[in-house]
């Protein structure tokens, strides 16, 4: 019986408001219709009707929602048969270096590998816009998807799959028709991650874009250059909701649909 | 494909294409790319397109290899060591580092442990909470806190209503704002493998502890914190190591008087267009961080193989 | 056709080799393992195991943790590939065949019921491999599940099944391709006691009116003896004895055998000049029915079940073949009580008397001083 102390508790909610202040607070003042922050002007959703005026940042959202799709299946495609060959092939020549492939980028700082991305692009004299960007997001985010599919293979129960071959499956349809059926779920996962990533990132993309593929990002990164402004708050905003709604509603049907078998009753 | 026998000498076709896609493809666009770097460290500065010097021509023959081996140098490794500025940059960013992780882990652990405690039920709606914001951009998160703490922002303006300080502070470009950003950011990389380990923790060790005469806190000295400790490296290294290397938040939180080295970087390639200096910044922060690096894919190594 | 020559089943007393030529038919085995060999590293998992197994027969691998019969059993149904020796299925080799290929089928010890399926999907996966049509298949799922006594539990997920329930769509799935071999690894082993003992009746019911031929593998003697005609015992990747369940219990053919199989007496000695006799045992001379099949002299040991020694208060009239002792220890079992005798050099035999109640009879005490007797039939000589 765990006993929860008041400590616990304060910690939790402690930590779980320093980690949302910051946010409610830029959706808030998103509703500001003072331009400054010091004052607070009432409430008022011009930021928000002068934003859907805006091209430039139009423009640059849809590119980075483009470019986000676009990685995110590539990375969810190369990092499933990467998971799988961890997984599944035992020991083979060349697996140290691969594994190691696999895991720096997930903790290499991102300056160095938009650099180097950047100057192999660069070598090869190859113009520089959506596709280096999306070859850039796809090979860090396949990294992520590695891993998150790799710990759910590990997990997955063999006997499944020898069951389906002795009843008759051979091994493509076992796998279609037990494996990855059980493997959906962190599938569907780590491509969200995926896409998380890439429509989040402003390090790599800065490194490896072109002048027309200007990601949402590198658009608000310049304007907070100068400082606050306020449509970026109602940019922000719109961003946040967006993704809380998505994730929430991604966890909701996670639990609805069942877990891959939770014990039977005894 | 699937085969159950572990080291039979066949490889079907289908394994093989298995494994080739993912592996030239990290070859290709994460290997091949550092050995760029590596040449270009040892390259000069040219205005030109590409702005280096000297170039590999494969066509040119034997001559053409030699031509550019002599164009090579260690200027730019000369120019790291004995400019104050980089070494500086090199120190405040370990420093930055170290410390933001060990603030993470006083931050994070009591959270982590927190939620383990909890019903079971309850637990995996923390953990979403915990994650959440993690989900919404980074730089948004970071903005967030511009906001915040801006000179006539929220942080200051609820100090002097409460009368804590009489002149309002100044928290943007100084490193205070740099820890709280860093500490914000990078909170869910620190909780989450934490929590992970926490939550396999067995109840019952804790029971048996106190069974042999062990009050709470030496509980925890003696038998949850060494048993987290897989947890407690796995977070360490997740977030020591990227922050080292982080450049979008000290660049909009913090100032320009002392960059960490992802700035310097950022400057030297975007600012200077001195694309070699900045490689050889680069190949230097890899070859700082090289340890940790293989200890952090060692770890998780051992880790997936155990599980 | 009946052979010509009548066919014998021999008593394997002793034997190792589980190779019964000739079944009751004289027909040839359904399933002939030759040499059989499967090494994981330097550890010989099956050790050269050679052992026939006929059509029909409810045959069980018995053994210890580690003693291989699960390797062996995945080596028939073919997740394993052996280093040595053939694997025969009605005069096929089965090495070329993979596993899904193979016209047997297995039941998985966690039955490895797939979650994302219902009940009535899992047992109908086999068939949908098969090709067969929707509508046959439908029919022979609702047969099955009627057959388990699963009706009503087709739309059902294997997490909403209790753990006998699941049991039954694992046998289910298993069965409804009529497979001429279902092999079962440790069928009964997550069901709590008396759910085992109903289930295993119903096994050995339903693989009679099957007709099918049976392969179990479990460490549970009593599992074994009760279900199978025939038993193999394993140690060590080697069989040690193939029996009827009485061969194996009442003649076993080593040490390691008589105790793995029930609990035993054993008195060490040599044998006698007479080869009737054992010499030099706790029990001093003992005297047996059989001749003994060795040479005079040679150290053997004499088994005597516990439910063959008899314990009285009054010597017994006949010299041989009795000892006095202390009772030290009693367990009641409610049907029988087991007695631990300490005897005169310090070591302790057990007598497992029916409690039969009879009516005036004091049954014995602790630390009550007893006589220990047995029959010359009741014990058994081994050499090994």
């Amino acid at each position: 019986m765990r006993r929860v102390t008041l400590f616990n508790v304060l910690a939790i909610v402690l930590g779980i408001a320093f980690l949302y202040l910051p946010i409610a607070i830029l959706v808030i003042y998103s509703f500001n219709a003072s331009r400054l922050v010091a004052v607070w002007g009432g409430w008022s959703t011009r930021w928000y009707t002068e934003l859907a005026g805006d091209a430039a940042i139009l423009d640059a959202a849809f590119i980075s929602l483009r470019l986000a799709v676009v990685s995110a299946s590539a990375a969810t495609l190369l990092g499933v048969l990467a998971a799988l060959a961890l997984v599944r092939l035992g020991r083979f020549r060349g697996r140290l270096l691969f594994a190691s492939m696999i895991y720096a980028p997930l903790v290499m700082p991102e300056v160095i590998t938009g650099l180097s991305m950047l100057l192999l692009f660069v070598a090869v004299a190859v113009d520089r816009g959506f596709w280096t960007v999306a070859i850039a997001h796809t090979t860090m985010a396949m990294c992520f998807v590695t891993v998150i599919v790799q710990s759910r293979l590990i997990d997955f129960d063999l006997s499944l799959e020898e069951a389906a071959m002795d009843l008759g499956a051979p091994p493509l349809r076992t796998f279609l028709t037990v494996t990855l059926p059980l493997i959906a779920p962190a599938i569907a996962a780590a491509w969200m991650l995926a896409f998380a990533l890439s429509l989040d990132d402003l390090v790599i993309a800065s490194f490896t874009t072109g002048p027309a593929a200007t990601t949402l990002p590198i658009r608000i990164y310049s304007e907070i250059r100068l400082g606050v402004k306020p449509e970026i708050n109602a940019v922000c905003s719109i961003f946040i909701v967006v993704v809380g709604v998505a994730v929430l509603s991604a966890s909701l049907l996670a639990k609805l649909t069942g877990a891959r078998g939770t014990p039977a009753r005894p | 494909m699937m085969d159950a026998v572990p080291d039979t000498r066949k490889r079907s076709r289908a394994q093989k294409f298995l494994l080739a896609l993912p592996y030239t493809w990290l070859l290709a666009f994460f290997l091949v790319p550092f050995l760029i770097v590596l040449k270009i460290s040892f390259s000069q500065g040219a205005i030109a397109l590409p702005p280096y010097t000297p170039l590999l021509h494969l066509g040119a023959g034997w001559r053409g290899i030699e031509e550019f081996l002599a164009g090579l140098s260690l200027d730019n490794y000369r120019r790291l060591g004995t400019d104050p500025l980089y070494v500086l940059s090199y120190v405040k960013s370990l420093e930055i580092a170290a410390f933001s992780t060990l603030l993470l882990l006083a931050v994070g652990y009591p959270i982590a442990y927190g939620i383990a405690r909890t019903p079971r039920r309850l637990q995996a709606v923390l953990v979403v909470l915990v994650v959440l914001p993690f989900w919404t951009s980074f730089l948004i998160r970071i903005y967030a806190w511009m906001n915040i703490l801006q000179h006539d922002g929220l942080l200051n303006r609820v100090l002097l209503a409460v009368h804590i300080v009489r002149e309002p502070p100044v928290w943007l470009a100084t490193d205070t704002a740099i820890y709280i950003g860093i500490v914000y950011s990078y909170l869910p990389f620190m909780v989450l493998p934490l929590y992970a380990v926490l939550e396999k923790l067995d109840q019952s060790l804790i029971e048996a502890a106190a069974d042999l005469g062990c009050p709470r806190w030496k509980t925890f000295w003696l038998v949850t914190l060494p048993l987290s400790s897989p947890g407690v490296l796995a977070g360490v290294l997740l977030c020591f190591i990227p922050i080292v290397g982080e450049f979008v938040i000290p660049d909009l939180l913090g100032g320009s008087r002392a960059p960490m080295i992802g700035q310097t970087i950022w400057m030297e390639f975007f600012g200077n267009k001195d694309w070699p200096a900045a490689a050889a910044v680069a190949v230097v922060l890899v070859c700082l961080l090289v340890t940790p690096i293989v200890v952090f894919q060692h770890q998780a190594m051992r880790a997936a193989g155990r599980s | 056709m009946r052979a010509a020559v009548v066919g014998v089943r021999m008593h394997t007393v002793g034997s190792i080799h589980g190779a019964a030529p000739l079944g009751e038919n004289g027909a040839r085995p359904l399933l002939r393992i030759d040499g059989l060999t499967k090494r994981f590293g330097g550890f010989a998992a099956v050790d050269h195991l050679s052992l026939d197994i006929h059509a029909g027969e409810f045959f069980a691998l018995l053994g210890p943790s580690g003693c291989g019969k699960t390797t062996l059993l995945r080596l028939i149904a073919g997740f394993e590939r052996p280093n040595a020796g053939r694997i025969l299925l009605g005069g096929v080799d089965l090495a070329p065949v993979p596993p899904y290929r193979r016209p047997l089928n297995m039941m998985f010890q966690n039955y490895a019921l797939f979650p994302h399926l219902t009940v009535a999907d899992n047992v109908a996966f086999g068939l949908k491999q098969e090709g067969l049509a929707k509508a046959d298949i439908a029919g022979r799922v609702s047969d099955m599940l009627a057959l388990v006594k699963l009706e009503d539990f087709g739309a059902r997920k294997p997490h909403e099944l209790s753990g006998g329930q699941r049991q039954r769509v694992a046998l289910a799935r298993a069965l409804v391709k009529r497979p001429r071999l279902l092999l079962l690894d440790e069928p009964l082993a997550a069901l709590d006691k008396k759910l085992r003992d109903a289930t295993r009746f119903e096994l050995m019911e339903l693989q009679r009116q099957l007709g099918m031929t049976f392969i179990i593998v479990t460490h549970d003697q009593s599992e074994a003896m009760i279900v199978a005609d025939r038993i193999g015992v394993m140690d060590g990747g080697r069989l040690t004895q193939v029996g009827s369940p009485a061969d194996i219990y009442e003649r076993p053919a080593s040490r390691w055998v008589a105790d793995f199989i029930g609990d035993v007496n054993l008195f060490e000695g040599r044998v006698g000049d007479d080869r009737r006799s054992v010499e030099g045992t706790a029990a001093g001379r003992l005297v047996v029915a059989a001749p003994i099949d060795a040479a005079p002299r040679t150290p053997v040991w004499v088994a005597v079940r516990p439910e063959r020694v008899w314990l009285t208060r009054d010597q017994p009239p006949a010299p041989e073949n009795c000892l006095s002792g202390t009772i030290v220890e009693i367990g009641y079992l409610g049907d029988l009580s087991i007695y631990r005798i300490r005897i005169a050099d310090g070591s302790r035999v057990t007598a497992a008397i029916a409690n039969s109640g009879r009516a005036g009879e004091r049954p014995p005490q602790q630390d009550e001083q007893v006589w220990l007797s047995f029959s010359a039939e009741a014990p058994v000589v081994l050499t090994r």
